[in-house]
């Protein structure tokens, strides 16, 4: 259950992000989630909803967007969705992949008021 | 009215950055590091006794152990020879983190190792988020434990450059089968190095002390 820490982590972050704006209250926080990550979105909005509790976050919306796992192949140069976790190129059938989403545990944007405007 | 500001911020932005600045003091005293993790109970203590009470007569190590509660590991690691044991009782967190590692190498002297060894907390989950600044993470896994393993912790053996089949002596009782196994983990990871390995009776052990001395991918 570490999608508490998870949540705790976005909770300082957009906090302290917040302060250096100079923003009013954050209405949502938009954030992306790899499908590799092992990080699950319910047990993530779970963890904000009790890690925002008492702070200026309480009631914030917190938008998860979930990235695929995407691979490209170092050998050929294809680039293909990986299905169920299986890094084998699809054309060449070589096991040398990279991964270029699906890692992802990113801020995206909030939505707040902006005062400086 | 409320407004759309971009963030663009890793979540764990904080957990990197003291991360990088673990890996860059490691690698300013020549130190390499590893990550072990695996379930509760695959053998990263036992793997570790091993292991440094072959290389400990000519490489300094450091360890630390991290566990949820008790400091056990790292008296049994004191115990098989370690000299420089540092334990990190997470106190119910499921993984270790940077900040830990770093408050543990405060008062360790990084001139007089050479390898730095962190055990994490037993969990195949949250430990694959979080950036120690190690070298390379050594995933575990036992034959008591199923062969669909990588299939079900893709994250962390996506993560990891090393798995370890571990009880290699208990093979004849389980339904595990080591082709399958190895097949699994390649479609997840197609670079890993694996090493199969009884830690009890030392079959296999050998060529992993050869590889680990000198640790590369």
């Amino acid at each position: 259950m570490h999608e508490l820490a998870i949540a705790e982590s976005i909770i300082k972050t957009v906090l302290d992000e917040a302060e250096r704006r100079n923003l009013g209250p954050v209405k949502k926080i938009a954030v992306r989630v790899g499908a590799l990550t092992d990080v699950v979105p319910d047990a993530l909005r779970f963890g904000f909803e009790a890690a925002s509790a008492d702070t200026e976050l309480e009631g914030t919306k917190l938008e998860i967007k979930t990235i695929p796992v995407v691979g490209k192949c170092r050998n050929c140069g294809k680039g293909f969705n990986v299905e169920e976790h299986i890094f084998i190129c699809p054309v060449c059938e070589s096991f040398d992949i990279e991964m270029t989403t699906g890692g992802e545990l990113d801020i995206e944007y909030i939505e707040a008021d902006d005062r400086s405007i | 009215m409320a407004a759309k500001i971009k963030i663009e911020k890793k979540i764990l932005s904080e957990n990197d950055k003291i991360a990088a600045a673990i890996r860059e003091r490691l690698h300013q005293n020549n130190i390499v590091s590893l990550n072990f993790v695996s379930s509760p109970g695959s053998g990263k203590t036992s793997l570790l006794e091993k292991t440094i009470g072959y290389l400990g007569k000519d490489i300094k190590i450091g360890l630390i152990a991290g566990d949820v509660q008790t400091e056990n590991d790292a008296n049994r690691l004191k115990a098989a020879g370690g000299e420089i044991v540092r334990p990190v009782v997470t106190g119910g967190a499921c993984h270790l983190d940077a900040r830990m590692i770093s408050k543990a190498l405060e008062n360790l002297d990084l001139e007089k190792i050479q390898m730095l060894f962190i055990e994490n907390v037993g969990n195949l989950v949250c430990p694959s988020s979080y950036d120690l600044g190690e070298d390379m993470k050594v995933v575990l896994m036992s034959v008591t434990e199923g062969d669909d393993k990588p299939l079900k912790y893709p994250a962390m053996f996506r993560r990891s450059s090393v798995m370890i089949i571990n009880k290699l002596d208990l093979l004849p009782h389980c339904d595990f089968n080591m082709e399958t196994a190895r097949q699994n983990a390649l479609k997840i990871n197609g670079k890993f190095k694996i090493f199969e390995m009884s830690c009890r009776t030392g079959d296999g052990l050998d060529e992993w002390y050869s590889w680990v001395k000198n640790p590369k991918i």
